[in-house]
């Protein structure tokens, strides 16, 4: 929609931008959400893809994810087939409720910075054990782990001005085994919950990352492959207030569900771990 | 910065926070449609370089340098895209709002993508079609006929205005540009109950471009009903254009107006407005408690008993119901609750008003322009010839444009400055603001003889007008259908319709028909459970047959007839299509399987006033000019109307012009609505269409001298005994002597027929999760004569998907204070694609109908057995009984039987 208060657009900002950071701002990457809402607030756009950052670039050690990386190039990028959990791309791409039209203009990191409980690809990054490059807006750098990033519904760490400017997948996580479920009120509709499990390649050990329904991501490292008691006994030892209520789910209806798809997570990877 | 829209070149610059489709529209592409602004419903599809994007969540800027491609500009009108042609032809549209869009999304398919349509079509949204039409079009699959002269009744020829619908140049109500036009926006109250203290206007007025604000000081102090009736004195008198009390979180405040939207945005932010916060009711049973706060003085003796908020009440008895349930071998009873639920056509409300040779004239989407007129010149004042209302095509409908909600605005606006207004609802203010279904609580009690022969048949109806009257007292008596249904000697209906502080309920498909049938076709299948029949064999022993009397709310004469056994007829062609696909379940042991059935019956047309008047002329250019008063908003009237002229004058549909939806044009119509636009206006064009036939038979007979019972219509001519004369020689040689051939002819809804259906489900519900799968769908109808079978199978299957859309997933969330939680199409989830099975439509060919070409309408009907069918189903796979709608996972997985999977936990 017309975002009536926006005065200006900086559509060719500094290659470090943050400097000129002021209240009204706002960082413009896909603008898939930012144009669906109303934005009294917002008075400047700064767009982010102005700035070209390269969208997936393979280093020694990791997978580098610019943020402003769209769903469509994600979703098409070639990953090497030793990348076992490479899988997880797609699967997070078909995770989004929006359809691939809109994955033509949205970005992996607008999704991450969105921060809503069912962006898939706070899941993809935080089951992938990914750091946040984060640029300050005194030029400082920092990275953070993913799980540490999404505070609650709609609320990160960022500070005003902060920018995410990549994602970096370490190559361990890329080399392991997954499984995922997921969960909509609605055929192909928005996560009600979306659970991701992987394991390294030898097998033994469980990281199950929980998200969707839950406000902010929940990661359970189990060094051993755990029994059903203890997957269940870990999930029910996720607060009360951290179950997420909102139209496409229930706190209760989220709960019962983890149980039961990690559930089955654990006995798939279970499965493959003695085969 | 440079635009290329089309390959042509725009030099204007975007605002800088404008988005892509207000860009586009601005240049003049009408086509790129507005059904969410938000990048949830896909009506505002483009390309970017060839890349297909949401335009309304697309920055303006970004098109820079790059090339933009929108519906205008896929194919022209007769050179058509082959996606365009295969959507006319399929026909892949009912209101065609957003056909646009399903276009440009469908044309850059991939292979991979037309394989699985579920994912591909996700970001695209029909309210209409219930998608399998929309299917065909993408697979190039046709329905669309050509009619042979006389012959077109019972063709499936397309719409009038399909080839403009796929092209992108059909018009919509806001699709045109006018020079100085200014634009309103509204503040609504964020209190559900609050009397206005004071507005401060002054800020507002400063904002550069704010022309004036409007308060409830500025408007006529007039009660109205937004309700279109002909006869307005079936709803109460309760409304003001613009109030000092607010009554519902969302209620108008104050209009701004201002050159721009933005501008008028920003004077809303900066109005300043005390409240005095009143105590609030939600609930219709708390609401008729003692000390309930109350909502309405006693400013219209319509209202029943104002200091317990009752608008209206209905008792009725016939026979002894006591008795009745002593004689009964088997009594259920139970309660139902069917909720809110929104209509979401895909084009909202919006009007524009302006001022020409001194007189109003309003462009709206209403679905009575004749009736929306009647109530402006009472607001205003007015005399009946300083008014013009008129509709272009409408998108969407569904009974949410049986209210003037838009229009008073506007009028208010143009009377007041003479500049033309423009108001347009946003997709929040649709959900917030505009009548939605209204929410039952149902309890029905049945007795039976062992035989399943019905004794007792009771039910207490406590209905949700919301914080307005529109509409509530007809939906309670429309409610009487799901009780004469069944034949039964003692009947109670007790209904009361009560106002609480919620959005004022109002019309919807199935008008006050659907939650009775909720409740009446759950009770009468927990009956058959009891007594352990066959819930369709129950039906058989109980509905009406023809002979029988029509018995609801009282045992008189009344205006329906039917001969034949339409009705048993589903019946039997639904258990039929049920046993005939019953197999051994395949989903799985998490799966529980089950079958249920529901049926409905109602009348072709209202029980209210309800008249239409059409007009045929053949012109000089030996065309029939059609006008009728009949609003087009994907219903399908256009057509039949078009069909039923062609037959009467023995040509064929393209030798027809339609006119239609305007009040300077065409004559009286009550409106589209209660299954009338085709059974009354039909009725009227039928008749008039005759006359003109008789007409020009009756001159070629004594031109030829031949008796005009030898004399019969030939497309372009007519034949006499063995001749044939043109009707350019007719034409001519009447003209000489001044006769023009012309006709007008009013119809009315009375007498009426009956229509009814059956509709059947097969689901699977996950034992652990609650999710259902609907696994097969059948709806069988008696539609009596079939003027169009790719229309009417197109109606059934919208009204099917819309019905499974209430029942399953679509849920109207409201908080404590009474606001809606979700107001917006990507949280409120009508279905899409993926969420609609294929429905087989089975029809019945009966002939008892007194419609035009003894047909009646099917857009409605269709609906009401949806949800107790969907329920009854669950039932029989889960063993549990839901008596409350909607059927979403997270209310049902907690009360299925207990199960294995999780135990090892």
């Amino acid at each position: 929609m017309d975002l009536n208060t926006i005065t200006e657009v900086v559509r060719r900002p500094p290659g470090r931008p943050g400097t000129e950071w002021r209240e009204g701002d706002a960082w413009l990457a896909g603008g898939t959400w930012l144009y669906s809402t109303e934005q009294p607030d917002l008075r400047r756009l700064i767009d982010l893809t102005a700035l070209r950052w390269e969208p997936l670039v393979v280093t020694e050690v990791a997978l580098e994810i610019g943020a402003t990386c769209t769903i469509h190039d994600l979703y098409a990028f070639p990953w090497p087939q030793e990348w076992t959990a490479g899988i997880l791309f797609r699967q997070s791409c078909e995770a989004f409720l929006s359809s691939f039209k809109v994955w033509n203009a949205a970005t992996v990191g607008g999704n991450i910075c969105m921060s809503l409980p069912a962006g898939p690809m706070i899941t993809l990054t935080v089951a992938m054990e990914a750091r946040y490059e984060l640029w300050a807006a005194d030029g400082s750098i920092r990275f953070v782990d993913a799980l540490d990033f999404v505070t609650g519904d709609h609320r990160n760490i960022l500070a005003p001005g902060e920018i995410l400017r990549r994602i970096v997948v370490p190559r361990h996580a890329l080399r392991r085994r997954t499984a995922h479920r997921r969960f909509t009120l609605t055929r192909l509709g928005r996560s009600t919950v979306f659970l991701v499990g992987t394991q390294r390649p030898g097998g033994g050990d469980l990281l199950l990352t929980v998200t969707a329904g839950t406000t902010r991501p929940v990661r359970i490292a189990f060094d051993r492959l755990p029994d059903a008691r203890t997957v269940r006994r870990h999930i029910d030892a996720v607060p009360d207030d951290v179950w997420f209520a909102d139209p496409n789910g229930t706190p209760d209806h989220r709960r019962h569900l983890t149980r039961h798809f990690a559930e089955e997570i654990r006995r798939e990877l279970t499965a493959g771990d003695l085969a | 910065m440079s635009y290329l829209v089309n390959g042509r070149g725009f030099d204007r610059e975007p605002a800088p926070g404008q988005c892509l489709r207000t860009f586009l529209r601005e240049l003049g592409h009408f086509g790129v449609k507005k059904g969410c602004d938000a990048g949830d419903c896909g009506a505002c599809t483009v390309w970017l370089d060839g890349a297909p994007v949401h335009s309304c969540i697309t920055p303006a800027f970004r098109a820079d340098g790059r090339e933009v491609t929108t519906i205008e500009g896929l194919g022209r009108p007769g050179a058509p895209h082959p996606m365009q042609r295969q959507f006319e032809d399929a026909p892949g549209f009912q209101c065609g709002f957003c056909t646009a869009g399903m276009i440009m999304t469908s044309a850059t398919f991939t292979e991979e993508q037309k394989a699985d349509l579920p994912r591909a079509l996700k970001g695209n949204l029909c309210r209409c079609t219930g998608y399998r039409a929309i299917e065909d079009a993408v697979k190039g699959v046709g329905a669309v006929e050509t009619a042979a002269p006389g012959k077109a009744v019972g063709t499936s020829v397309g719409a009038p205005a399909g080839h403009d619908v796929v092209t992108g140049h059909a018009e919509f109500t806001l699709d045109t540009h006018i020079d100085g036009m200014l634009h309103l926006k509204v503040l609504h109250s964020p209190h559900a109950h609050a009397r206005i203290r004071s507005i401060d206007k002054s800020a507002a007025l400063a904002v550069p471009g704010v022309h004036r604000v409007y308060t409830w000081q500025d408007v006529p102090r007039r009660r109205f009903t937004t309700a279109i009736h002909t006869d307005h004195l079936v709803d109460p008198d309760d409304t003001c254009i613009l109030d000092d009390t607010v009554r519902f979180a969302g209620q108008r405040v104050a209009a701004v107006l201002a050159d721009t939207v933005g501008a008028a945005e920003e004077g809303c932010r900066r109005l300043v407005v005390e409240y005095d916060v009143l105590p609030a009711v939600f609930d219709p049973e708390a609401a008729m408690a003692d000390g309930a706060p109350q909502l309405h003085g006693s400013h219209d003796p319509f209202v029943r008993d104002p200091a317990h908020n009752i608008l209206i009440e209905l008792h009725s008895h016939i026979g002894d119901v006591d008795e009745g349930f002593a004689a009964a071998d088997v009594i259920h009873e139970g309660t139902y609750f069917s909720p809110r639920v929104q209509h979401a056509h895909l084009e909202t409300h919006g009007a524009i008003a302006w001022m020409q040779d001194g007189r109003l004239n309003v462009r709206t989407s209403s679905q009575s322009p004749s009736i929306a007129k009647v109530k402006l010149e009472y607001l205003f004042a007015l005399r009946p010839d300083q008014v013009r209302v008129f509709c272009k095509r409408v998108g969407g409908g569904f009974g949410g444009k049986q209210d003037v909600i838009a229009e008073d605005l506007v009028a208010l606006a143009t009377l007041d400055t003479g500049r033309p207004a423009c108001l347009e609802y946003t997709r929040e203010e649709e959900f917030t603001t505009a009548s939605p279904r209204h929410p039952m609580t149902l309890t029905v009690r049945l007795g039976a003889k062992a035989d399943g022969t019905l004794t007792a048949f009771q039910m207490r109806n406590v209905s949700n007008t919301g914080a307005y009257g529109n509409h509530g007292g007809e939906t309670l008596y429309a409610g009487g259908a799901a009780v004469m249904i069944y034949r039964c000697p003692n009947k109670k209906y007790d209904a009361y319709s009560v106002y609480t502080n919620t959005v004022p309920s109002g019309a919807l498909r199935g008008y006050g028909m659907t939650q009775p049938a909720f409740a009446v076709e759950s009770a009468m299948d927990e009956l058959a459970r009891a007594l352990h029949i066959d819930p369709l064999e129950l039906r058989r022993r109980n509905i009406v047959r023809p002979g029988d009397p029509l018995v609801a709310l009282h045992d008189g004469p009344d205006d329906v007839v039917f001969t034949e056994d339409g009705l048993a007829e589903c019946i039997d062609l639904v258990g039929d299509a049920l046993a005939r696909t019953a197999g051994p379940p395949s989903l799985g042991p998490q799966w529980l399987v089950g079958v249920g059935v529901a049926s409905s019956l109602h009348e072709t047309a209202p029980p209210t006033e309800h008249l239409s008047e059409a007009w045929v002329t053949l012109g000089d250019d030996l065309i029939y000019e059609l006008a009728v008063g009949t609003v087009e908003f994907g219903e399908g009237t256009s057509t039949a109307h078009v069909q039923i002229a062609a037959d009467q004058l023995g040509t064929t549909p393209s030798r027809i012009r339609l006119v239609q939806s305007d009040t300077d044009r065409t004559g009286f119509d009550t409106g589209a609505f209660a299954s009338a636009g085709l059974f009354v206006a039909g009725n009227a064009v039928q008749r008039a269409a005759g006359a003109v036939r008789d007409r020009i038979l009756e001159f070629a007979a004594r031109q030829t001298g031949v008796h005009v019972v030898l004399c019969t219509m030939d497309d372009d001519g007519v034949r006499c005994g063995d001749r044939r004369v043109s009707l350019a020689e007719l034409v001519a040689s009447a003209r000489k002597r001044g006769i023009r051939f012309t006709a007008a002819r009013k119809a009315y809804g009375s007498p009426r027929s009956v229509t009814s259906n059956t509709q059947g489900f097969r689901v699977a519900v996950h034992r652990v999760t609650g999710e259902i799968r609907i696994l097969y769908s059948v709806q069988a109808a008696d539609a009596g004569v079939i003027i169009n079978p790719a229309q009417v199978r197109g109606q059934i299957e919208g009204g099917v998907a819309q019905g499974i859309g209430f029942a399953l997933t679509e849920n109207h969330h409201v908080d404590g204070n009474g606001v809606m939680v979700n107001p917006n199409l990507r949280n409120y989830r009508i279905p899409t694609y993926a969420d609609i099975p294929r429905t087989e439509v089975l029809l019945v060919g009966s002939a008892d109908s007194v419609g035009p070409v003894r047909a009646k309408g099917m857009a409605e009907c269709c609906i009401n057995p949806v949800a107790p069918a969907l329920a009854n189903a669950v039932h029989d796979a889960t063993g549990v009984r839901f008596r409350a709608l909607p059927l979403t996972p997270e209310r049902i997985y907690g009360r299925l039987p207990a199960e294995q999977s999780v135990s090892a936990g």
